[in-house]
């Protein structure tokens, strides 16, 4: 195991430090003091744990293969970025254009995400990326979506009025799947998408990755799964098809 | 069934006494334009789009294909395009298509530019018997350079340079993804690229395996779409490049056709099979400089500083500031693609009425990079609408450390620039991925096309270079003052730095 202490640590020197450690075979990395370094695992491959205490800048995961990150805190935006395979795992909130283009690997927030999440992710055969936020969801959640699995679960409204999730959800979707827990307005969702209700396949798909999340943060499935939840998929898989003439 | 009240472009006619009835143009044509009869062949002159396919492979020349007389009423400020497109709307309700450049008549400043050449008071150069230096290298070049002096008391370079791009001639393939155009149009784009010592881009929809083995030829390409991008791929050629816009269509994104994703290219893109590949119109973690930056960072921080890192967007109004930006977020290289820029698909309204041609363009953003001192930081590539190496020589003059040519080299596998690559059925194998048309193009064969054009063009580079009086390609560089304007008036001169003929 290897300690960096990130602290007044310019990024480029920092992700140099984890790559070099990475490439000798190093499998857990704790980095202590991080305090929006940018890029940390971008484009990392391995099969390394890299603990970050503190709050990890932009860009965190961008085009990361394999790694798994947890982050303590709250994260920034752009995680995840054209992500191909991999975990990361946010305690706290995390920001805008999360997973944009991602290919594969996990996503798990505990807390609320914000704008343009899952951004144009997509899907082939076996690369399956999801995104699972605990919290709400800014606008123009899963835009462009084009495969993978977007999963929202609105754990902590009790004390947050606001609605689960923003405008525009879906927008420009052509692949993938939505799944929120609570009833979404079809006036929210785009044109392009269609609302349907939860089949066997789905409920044991959700349940497999929920346990997974719920592992993460020591939360009860059960408890999750007692929630109504709906399926948002593309309605068509050409959604332009006739927008054009030939 | 309603007819089409939108006439035809074109009329096929086949002459009934030469025709040997061989059926060749019914396998030739891609668009279903010819049928058989039972005794003759039959033609629906609508789909015809003059390819020529049908002309080339008629072992008897018995078919021609003419303009359609039949037009509309001669007009001069409705001409039949608007005509027809108002039809096609009509019945429709769909925003027209189509690919290559404009084809509208916007002055080609090109045309207005005359080079320099040598006579008494200097002499010029023969390039046959003496050594013409077309070399270029693309990337961040160092402000000063730094000497050490070793133990033995020779010199060593100190300063550590900026990884660069190594071409032996200053042209380079433009971006064409694969689903816009056919694995084997980018093999032949690929082979050449190799055999030149230049590069091919493989555009945005990532990298087929079968051109790994180029991969020292290729710059790959990261666009909103994000189609193909792993670490594998940013790793794999010899440059990144972000493309911002495309002169063709710049501000909007792009709509593959559902008709060109069958299964491999739905691998590659990894999206479902059938449907339309969509490519956002902005980058969404792009809304500034600054996110600029940020993704030109995260893709250096992904390749350990070891590939330059390009910028591709559309000449638009205020390019030389933005140019400036790019160049200031960090871009190693800067992408210019000029207003007649080609495309594989695009709306006609935007292709032929956004932008600025590559000429002022070019001009602009090379002035403001030098009046900032930041020319050096990168290179430029001039693109849109480069038809000849006098282009290209006029370009480099202007500014560019590079030229990007897309439709010349499709020219050289067939293209006849028909201007219908969005349908999916060009009858010569180059935008299409319909099996039983892409083997038409063999890429061993039409790369050695390819490679020969580039020869051709890179021997008159080195005549006009020899003309001026110059033995290398640096030497013309942004030299502005071995250009004359032609006809133009005093204000476009002044943009794009150029004194007027007799001047």
């Amino acid at each position: 195991m290897l300690t960096i202490d990130a602290k007044g640590l310019y990024y480029r020197n920092l992700n140099s430090k984890v790559r070099e450690a990475v490439s000798k075979g190093e499998k857990e990395i704790i980095l202590k003091n991080i305090n929006g370094q940018y890029y940390i695992g971008d484009g990392l491959r391995g099969e390394v744990a890299i603990t970050i205490e503190g709050v990890p800048g932009n860009d965190l995961a961008a085009f990361m293969d394999g790694p798994t990150l947890i982050v303590k805190d709250n994260a920034q935006d752009n995680i995840g970025n054209t992500m191909n395979s991999g975990k990361v795992i946010i305690h706290g909130n995390a920001g805008d254009v999360l997973g944009y283009g991602m290919r594969g690997g996990k996503l798990h927030i505990r807390g609320n995400v914000g704008y343009r999440v899952g951004i144009h992710m997509k899907g082939y055969k076996k690369q399956n990326p999801v995104i699972i936020a605990g919290g709400k969801a800014g606008d123009f959640f899963g835009e462009y979506m084009a495969g993978g699995v977007l999963i929202l679960l609105n754990l902590d409204s009790k004390n947050d009025s606001r609605p689960m999730v923003g405008d525009y959800v879906g927008t420009g979707m052509h692949g993938g799947t939505i799944f929120i827990r609570g009833d979404v307005d079809k006036k929210l969702c785009g044109a392009e998408v269609g609302i349907a209700d939860l089949n066997e396949e789905d409920t044991k798909f959700l349940k497999e990755h929920l346990e997974d999340y719920c592992k993460d943060f020591g939360l009860d499935l059960n408890e999750i799964m007692k929630g109504s939840f709906k399926k948002l998929i593309p309605a068509s898989l050409r959604p332009y098809g006739n927008l054009y003439a030939y | 069934m309603f007819k089409s009240l939108a006439v035809p472009e074109f009329l096929a006619n086949i002459d009934q006494v030469k025709c040997i009835r061989c059926k060749r143009c019914i396998q030739n044509c891609g668009w279903d334009v010819y049928s058989w009869g039972g005794d003759k062949v039959l033609i629906d002159t609508f789909k015809c789009v003059k390819c020529l396919r049908c002309y080339h492979y008629c072992p008897t020349e018995a078919i021609t294909i003419e303009d359609n007389l039949v037009r509309y009423r001669n007009n001069a400020n409705w001409g039949f395009f608007q005509i027809r497109n108002i039809k096609k709307q009509a019945e429709t309700g769909g925003i027209p298509l189509t690919g290559m450049g404009s084809d509208m008549p916007y002055p080609v400043l090109f045309d207005n530019l005359l080079i320099d050449a040598c006579q008494v008071t200097n002499p010029s150069i023969d390039p046959l018997r003496e050594p013409m230096e077309l070399r270029t290298y693309l990337g961040k070049k160092p402000a000063k350079l730094e000497f050490e002096k070793t133990t033995d008391g020779k010199s060593k370079l100190k300063t550590k340079m900026p990884p660069q791009i190594k071409l032996e001639v200053p042209f380079i393939f433009a971006p064409m993804s694969y689903g816009s155009i056919s694995l084997n149009a980018q093999k032949t784009l690929a082979i050449a690229a190799k055999e030149l010592g230049i590069v091919m881009n493989t555009g945005e929809g990532g990298l087929h395996e079968d051109i790994y083995p180029y991969r020292s030829n290729v710059i790959v390409q990261v666009a909103s779409g994000r189609f193909g991008v792993n670490p594998d791929y940013l790793n794999a050629g010899v440059a990144v490049e972000i493309k911002i816009g495309q002169g063709a269509k710049p501000g909007i994104g792009g709509h593959l056709p559902g008709e060109k994703i069958p299964l491999d290219i739905a691998k590659t893109r990894m999206i479902p099979v059938g449907t339309d590949a969509l490519s956002p119109a902005p980058q969404h973690d792009i809304y500034s400089i600054e996110d600029l930056r940020q993704l030109i960072y995260a893709i250096k921080e992904a390749t350990n500083y070891t590939k330059p890192v390009s910028v591709k967007i559309a000449a638009v109004h205020n390019v030389a500031a933005i140019a400036s930006g790019i160049v200031r977020a960090g871009a190693d290289i800067v992408y210019i693609d000029g207003f007649r820029g080609g495309t594989g698909a695009a709306p006609v309204i935007i292709r032929d009425h956004l932008g600025i041609p590559i000429e002022y363009a070019l001009a602009a953003v090379d002035e403001r990079l030098r009046q900032e001192g930041i020319r050096n930081e990168a290179s430029i590539i001039a693109a849109g609408g480069i038809r000849s190496s006098a282009d290209a020589a006029k370009a480099i003059a202007l500014g560019a450390d590079a030229v990007a040519i897309g439709t010349a080299a499709l020219i050289t596998m067939g293209c006849t620039v028909c201007g219908k690559c969005y349908t999916g059925n060009c009858s010569w194998g180059i935008t299409t991925q319909r099996p039983e048309l892409t083997v038409r193009l063999d890429p061993e064969v039409y790369a050695e096309r390819l490679i020969n054009l580039i020869h051709a063009w890179s021997h008159e580079l080195r005549e006009i270079l020899g003309a001026l009086g110059v033995n290398a390609i640096e030497s013309l560089r942004g030299s502005r003052e071995r250009l004359r304007g032609v006809g133009l008036d005093s204000q476009t001169l002044d943009i794009l730095g150029v004194k007027p003929a007799g001047r």
